[in-house]
Formats: structure tokens, sequence, C-alpha cells
């Protein structure tokens, strides 16, 4: 079966790579699903936003992505984030906190970024945000 | 005699306790630079995959993006200084700084007025010493950089530059901020261990540097996966990619000057090691000519006490023998 070829990219370090069998993601534009052999595409993803990385073992690697973009191209896939975290490094407790102080902290642009980030930790934890 | 031995000793001591501050820091610096290679590395995936995706975009959407376009009859240019915190660091913030002032003539040798944003303590003071009017500082980062950090450089630098697409001959346009029309940095590369060069880059207008792309097609080649047949592969955007522009640009922008960030902060801790090296050297030879000169300075009192003592002796022998 072919695979894709993924890299997880942040800009402090490389989070993730390896081969996959599907990649979703959202972009600003929609929800997203990669599978090989897509045609090449170039896409912003949606803030606070999820990528899930299927692996070639059927097992789903989700991962916190934030400010960040998509690249397909006929090697595979690269995903590359400001900040991303996989959903197993992801502290439920710290995030939740950290939802709340943005969440107080009224709506500058700082806060409502913070709140974004905090709430895609959630979500790719799997907890309601 | 005995005062000038009491004040060798002292300063052996004294000598001794500052060798022992001296090769602290350049066992920390050591260990700093192993660290700030390792932030260079990891932070390199990131840095060839936005320029991998850049270079795809340049070649399919219009570059009249204004972070791309020069602008017509610059007026004012910022330069983005990154110098040290601390100082211990031999000749690293000097060669900073004078390259920096090399590129200052330059620009208004051009007719360009330069704005100047600096980060690191030393260089606040250079510049506040000389009562020379900084922008921004930025400082409590130099040793270890951190992504937000250069958000924020990048973000300020960003909007100064985007104010100023609307300014008119010498005053604020229609925004009434007066921007600049060109960023400049000026940071020192990180070449290996033992060199360390100053180097002044413009950051924007950008131009795409075709050395990254080079080495991206060269590695394509190496792999075996580039397409030899020279046509781009043609990419679908979402949104536009006009759109994508717009959002990856200042990223790359805010991506260069973090790995500038951390190319200086490697370097600084080089030099840093290499100076302290050579102070703690410096204080051993110096604590070894004391010594010789203190022993020399005790044989010496020694010598005088027999000589007196004997000197005595032979004067109470004679005494005696003339009763």
């Amino acid at each position: 079966m072919a695979t894709l070829q993924v890299e997880l990219v942040a800009v402090e370090r490389k989070i993730w790579s390896g081969e996959a069998s599907m990649v979703i993601a959202r972009t600003t534009e929609g929800e997203l699903g990669v599978l090989p052999g897509h045609a090449p595409l170039l896409g912003q993803l949606a803030e606070g936003g999820v990528v899930t990385i299927r692996t070639d073992s059927g097992e789903d690697v989700v991962v916190a992505a934030h400010g960040g973009f998509l690249s397909v191209t006929e090697r595979g896939v690269s995903i590359l984030a400001e900040t991303a975290e996989i959903s197993t490094d992801i502290d439920v407790e710290r995030a939740r906190e950290a939802l709340r102080r943005a969440e107080d902290a009224g709506d500058d642009p700082e806060a409502l970024n913070a709140a974004r980030r905090a709430q895609s930790r959630l979500r790719a934890a799997g907890e309601s945000a | 005699m005995a005062s000038s031995l009491r004040a060798l000793r002292r300063r052996i001591r004294s000598t001794k306790s500052t060798k022992k501050i001296f090769s602290a820091q350049e066992l920390i610096a050591g260990a700093r630079i192993v660290r700030a290679q390792a932030r260079v590395e990891a932070s390199k995936p990131y840095a060839r995959e936005i320029t991998r995706v850049l270079s795809a975009l340049a070649s399919s959407a219009s570059l009249d993006h204004p972070l791309l376009t020069e602008r017509q009859d610059p007026q004012r240019a910022a330069v983005l200084v990154i110098t040290s915190d601390r100082g211990f660091a031999g000749s690293y913030n000097v060669n900073v700084l004078r390259r920096t002032e090399e590129l200052l003539a330059l620009l208004r040798q051009e007719g360009k007025e330069p704005v100047l944003y600096v980060v690191g303590r030393k260089g606040e003071t250079y510049y506040s010493f000389r009562d020379r009017e900084m922008a921004e500082t930025f400082t409590g980062f130099s040793e270890q950089p951190a992504y937000e950090n250069a958000r924020e450089v990048g973000s300020a630098l960003i909007d100064v530059f985007t104010a100023g697409e609307d300014d008119e001959q010498g005053g604020a346009g229609a925004d009434g901020v007066l921007g600049v029309d060109e960023l400049h940095i000026v940071y020192t590369e990180f070449r290996s261990l033992l060199s360390q060069v100053p180097v002044a880059k413009r950051m924007a207008p950008l131009e795409v540097e075709e050395v990254e792309e080079f080495d991206y097609e060269r590695e394509d080649r190496e792999s075996g996966t580039g397409t030899d047949s020279g046509v781009p592969t043609s990419y679908e955007f979402e949104p536009s990619a006009e759109g994508l522009l717009d959002s990856l640009l200042p990223k790359y922008i805010t991506t260069r000057i973090y790995a500038a960030m951390l190319e200086a902060a490697a370097s600084e801790s080089a030099s840093r090691r290499r100076a302290m090296k050579s102070a703690s050297d410096n204080a051993e030879e110096l604590a070894k000519t004391l010594s010789r000169q203190a022993n020399q300075a005790r044989q010496a009192e020694i010598t005088q006490e027999i000589s007196e003592i004997v000197g005595g002796a032979d004067a109470l022998i004679s005494a005696g023998s003339r009763d």
C-alpha cells in the first residue's frame, strides 16, 4: 500500500516524522483529508486546529498545531507549525488553566491567541473545549 | 622587604580566585555552546520547510506583496542589531557594533536614515552612552532566545515596515505613523568554534534566498526525488496564493530573525569561552610569575636574617675576646 511520508515540524524542533496512511487537518477553507497520491497542495491551517495523522499501523497521532501550514507534495506531507504538541504530551490540567487565564484576560489579541492555543490543545487531548 | 612579600602573597591569592571565576565561566560557556548548537540544528527542519513552501509559492503567485517589492526612493531603514546581554565575551559585541556602524554609514551615504532596533543589553548601553536614538530595545534573552522573543521582535519590525508603505517625502503618510522602507539585520554568524563573523543582511524587501533554493534543489537531486524535468509542481492553494503569501511572509521573516538569534547565541557562548580561556591562562601565568617573585623575596628575607645573625654573633665573639 502506498504511504505518505509525513513530517511535522515546529519552529524549535521536529515533532514527528514517519509513514502514514492518511492525514486529516482543517485549513482555513475547511476540513481536509489527505491520502497517498493527493494533488500538490498548500494550505493554511485553521487557528486552534487539530491535525490527525493515521499511521501505517492504524494508530492515530493527534497533534495540536498552532499557526501552521500544510504542504502536500508528491513526496509526502509536511506540516509547519509555530507551536505543536502531540496529544499524549498534553497536560490537560495546564491547558484548562491556560484557557481560563486567557478567557479572564479579556479580548486583546494576545489573550485571544492564547485561548485558541489552549482550546486546540484540549481538543487534541480529546477533551471538550 | 617583609611588606612586599605580604603584598605579593595578597596578589597571588586574588589572581588565583579570579582565575577560578574565569575557568567557571569558561566551563559554563562551553556547555552552552553545545546546547546552542543543538538548538540551531533543531530549528533547521522548519527553516528548510518554510523556504521550500515559500519558493513553491513564489513560482505560482504574483510577487507584488509589499514585503517583496522594492520601494521607490527609500527614506528610512530599520537596522536590527543583535548583541549580548552580558560582557565577558571578548570582542564579540565590539565586532557586531563595528559592523553595524559600517552599515549605518553606508545607509546614510545612500541617503537613507537608519532607525536602530537593538537586542541585548550591551548594544543598548553602547548606544545610550553615545546618546544615539534607538527605536526599540529588547533585552534579557540573548543567551537562550525562544521563538516567542523572535516573534516579539519580528512583529515590531514588520509593523513599522508596513507603516512605511504610505510614507511621503519626509513625513508620515495617511496612517500617521512614520515607518521604514527597508529592514536590515546585523548578527554574528557561527561558522565554527573558532570563527564567528559579524554579518549584515537585508531582510525586507525580501529577496527570496536563492542560495537556499539551490540547497533544496541539490538535496532533491541527492535524494533522487527531484523533478529533473524542471517543470514546477503546480499546487492547489487554500486559501488563495496571495492570502497564503500574506500570512507566510511575516512568519518567514520571524523565522529568519529567530535563526539569526540562535546563531548569535551560539557565537556569543563561543567567544565567551575563548575569552575566558585566555583570561584564565593569563591569570595562571600571572600567578606563576608572582609566586616566583614571592619565593625570591622570601629567600632574600631569609638570607638577610642569616647574615644579620652571623653578623651579630661575630660582633658578640669579637666583643667577648676583648674582655
